[in-house]
């Protein structure tokens, strides 16, 4: 089985702190980290790689720094990295992301494409999703735990709003797991020792197979306006009583601001 | 020169931080309280190599280094000393003379198993009457034709009763003095070997420190670890070797005292500020970071001419007396810092304290730290 898992480099958002007049991200100094729920998809793959023998090939976009995720995951037992870094590429918003890195996967054998819900940077959810799409493969998204048959179908319980589904699909197929589907290995020393004579392959957009219209800038059709922290208007009350009543309360103080 | 860390090093750091931080962290006061071996712990370690960080990748190791592997013993100590030294005794004390003194035979045999965690190691050289004095070993070991029969007894053994192979030093040939000391490698459930009292200690309480008894205990001919009457060079140099590790436990005791102390001092408030901003506590934290920074230089000094075989001896003995003083002053202040919060158990710093004071009496006292620095000055 051959395995793509898809990950991204975030600013560790348990450290990050907003720039109270721009109201954006303060960055520097922040440790970058693999995103949390992408980490999980990795697990997932190694996982299947530990089980049946897969072949784990993880990706990531980003400038040249990005490299610290893919060695990383060298370090936890990924087999092969791909590193997609091009000025081409700079300014993507969700679509022209999942288009370049759906670009890079074509060029590739695989059984089983695996994203991370959403990044704690963004929080779109949108990439994985898209990827599916671009590929036109099926996608599964919200994975909590997968069972696979060892030919060449998965078995996956998918969380809901409510609760969960249980789902069948044929590879090859995409899926979006979650953080919490499974803890994540640690890297050990081995791997980190050998991570770093691992060669990570470091692919432009000429080396992928999608039209450069789509890519960067260019090819994102979302233009943000206006980024700003959510100003605190007044000093919430506090009322300290039985559920039964707090539901009355709160429902008795949306109908009087006429929200229900 | 060059003072920054190896991009290795650096995710190790990250890995090691992260795993001190989720899986040893949580344990640290319940072990300490319980007097209970961190078993699970040591079996987690094992999983992702922290067991056997400087072995060879052809012994089962990792093909780390001896800076990562102190790295690792400080990153462990800064949240519990315990498991700082459950990794250095094991490490240093046992896999580390095996490596350097054992036949192909000995290493294939032992390193494997070490190196991955299945095993635990354990070195037995201290005696009720040869403590400093180690020469005057008590423990005979009598060649027997096809074995090795010893007889005797050791005290205060870090990791006995969950190791499963023990460096033993025992007296081959009296009349030959420190040249009639010989090693041997003697296996948990050896007829004739069992694990005497165990102690119960100011601190690192959760490491299992017991006597080693003797009784006519056979091992086979092939248990002798280096040569006939080699056995007390064997000991120094795998102490001079240790000592960077207990270096490396103290300078992460002294470390996890000052996270604690500067997180407190900034939060806690009297006479209407946080204790930080009074100028007593800025000088008094400037004065322990300095020693603590200090300290780091000198252990990070030794590992890199240990890496390097370069002569080490001496650095490991600065090392460690500084180190250990340095976390014994630093975690005495920072329960000072703490007031009488700090000397209840509520907080780590009590337990930091206690936990410091071993590193300046094993594996060499200060005082034979200074004499080893001394001699080595006056030669």
């Amino acid at each position: 089985m051959k395995i793509i898992v898809c990950i991204k480099q975030v600013p560790d958002t348990t450290e990050v702190k907003l720039d109270p007049v721009t109201g954006t991200l303060i960055r520097d100094g922040v440790p970058s980290i693999i995103n949390p729920d992408d980490k999980g998809g990795l697990e997932l793959a190694l996982e299947l790689k530990d089980k049946y023998g897969a072949e784990v090939t993880v990706i990531t976009m980003g400038p040249l720094q990005a490299e610290a995720v893919l060695r990383e995951a060298f370090a936890m037992g990924a087999d092969k990295a791909i590193l997609l870094t091009d000025r081409k590429f700079a300014g993507a918003d969700t679509l022209a992301t999942s288009n370049a890195i759906a670009g890079a996967i074509r060029t590739l054998d695989y059984d089983l494409v695996i994203t991370g819900r959403q990044a704690i940077d963004g929080d779109t959810a949108q990439v994985g999703p898209q990827i599916a799409e671009h590929l036109d493969i099926p996608q599964v998204t919200y994975l909590q735990s997968l069972k696979y048959d060892g030919k060449n179908t998965f078995t996956i319980r998918k969380a809901t709003e409510d609760g969960y589904q249980i789902v069948a699909v044929d590879s090859p197929c995409l899926v979006t797991v979650l953080s919490t589907a499974n803890k994540a290995r640690y890297m050990t020393v081995r791997g980190i020792v050998e991570a770093f004579d691992k060669t990570i392959e470091v692919w432009g957009a000429d080396k992928i197979d999608v039209d450069e219209s789509k890519l960067g800038l260019k090819g994102s059709p979302t233009k943000v306006k206006k980024a700003f922290t959510k100003g605190i208007k007044s000093a919430g009350q506090v009322y300290e009583v039985d559920t039964e009543e707090a539901i009355g309360i709160l429902v008795s103080k949306l109908k009087e601001k006429f929200i229900i | 020169m060059d003072f920054s860390l190896k991009i290795e090093e650096k995710l190790f750091l990250q890995m090691i931080r992260e795993f001190a931080e989720k899986e040893v962290k949580p344990l640290a006061a319940e072990i300490d309280e319980m007097e209970r071996f961190p078993i699970e712990t040591a079996e987690k370690m094992g999983k992702i190599g922290i067991m056997g960080i400087p072995v060879p990748i052809e012994f089962g190791g990792q093909g780390g280094t001896n800076q990562m592997y102190s790295m690792a013993v400080e990153e462990l100590s800064r949240v519990c000393g315990t498991t700082g030294v459950v990794v250095s005794a094991h490490t240093s004390l046992c896999i580390a003379p095996i490596l350097e003194n054992g036949t192909q035979e000995q290493k294939m045999k032992y390193l494997p198993k070490l190196a991955s965690g299945e095993w635990i190691g354990a070195f037995g050289l201290t005696e009720p009457n040869a403590g400093t004095d180690a020469a005057l070993q008590q423990t005979t070991a009598i060649d027997a034709g096809d074995k090795w029969i010893l007889n005797g007894s050791k005290i205060f053994i870090t990791n006995a009763g969950y190791a499963h192979v023990y460096i033993v030093i025992a007296m081959t040939d009296k009349s030959q003095g420190t040249k009639g000391i010989s090693a041997f490698i003697v296996e948990q459930g050896t007829p004739g070997f069992t694990i005497g009292k165990k102690e119960k200690k100011l601190g690192i309480r959760g490491s299992a420190t017991c006597e080693l008894i003797f009784e006519n205990c056979e091992i086979p001919k092939e248990n002798l670890l280096g040569k006939v009457g080699k056995g007390f060079g064997l000991a120094m140099k795998t102490l001079d070797g240790g000592r960077i590790g207990i270096a490396a436990q103290a300078l992460g005791i002294a470390q996890g005292a000052m996270d604690e102390t500067v997180k407190y001092t900034k939060e806690r408030k009297q006479f209407g500020k946080s204790i930080a901003k009074f100028q007593n506590t800025q000088f008094q934290l400037a004065d322990l970071e300095t020693k603590i920074q200090a300290s780091r230089l000198l252990v990070r000094c030794a590992a890199y001419k240990k890496d390097n075989n370069l002569p080490y001896s001496n650095d490991a003995a600065m090392a460690k007396l500084f180190a250990a003083e340095t976390a014994m002053e630093v975690t005495t202040k920072a329960v000072q810092f703490h007031g009488g919060y700090g000397y209840t158990r509520e907080y780590p710093v009590e337990r930091m304290m206690r936990d410091a004071k071993i590193t300046e009496i094993y594996e060499g006292t200060s005082e034979v730290q200074r004499m080893v620095i001394a001699a080595n000055l006056l030669k």
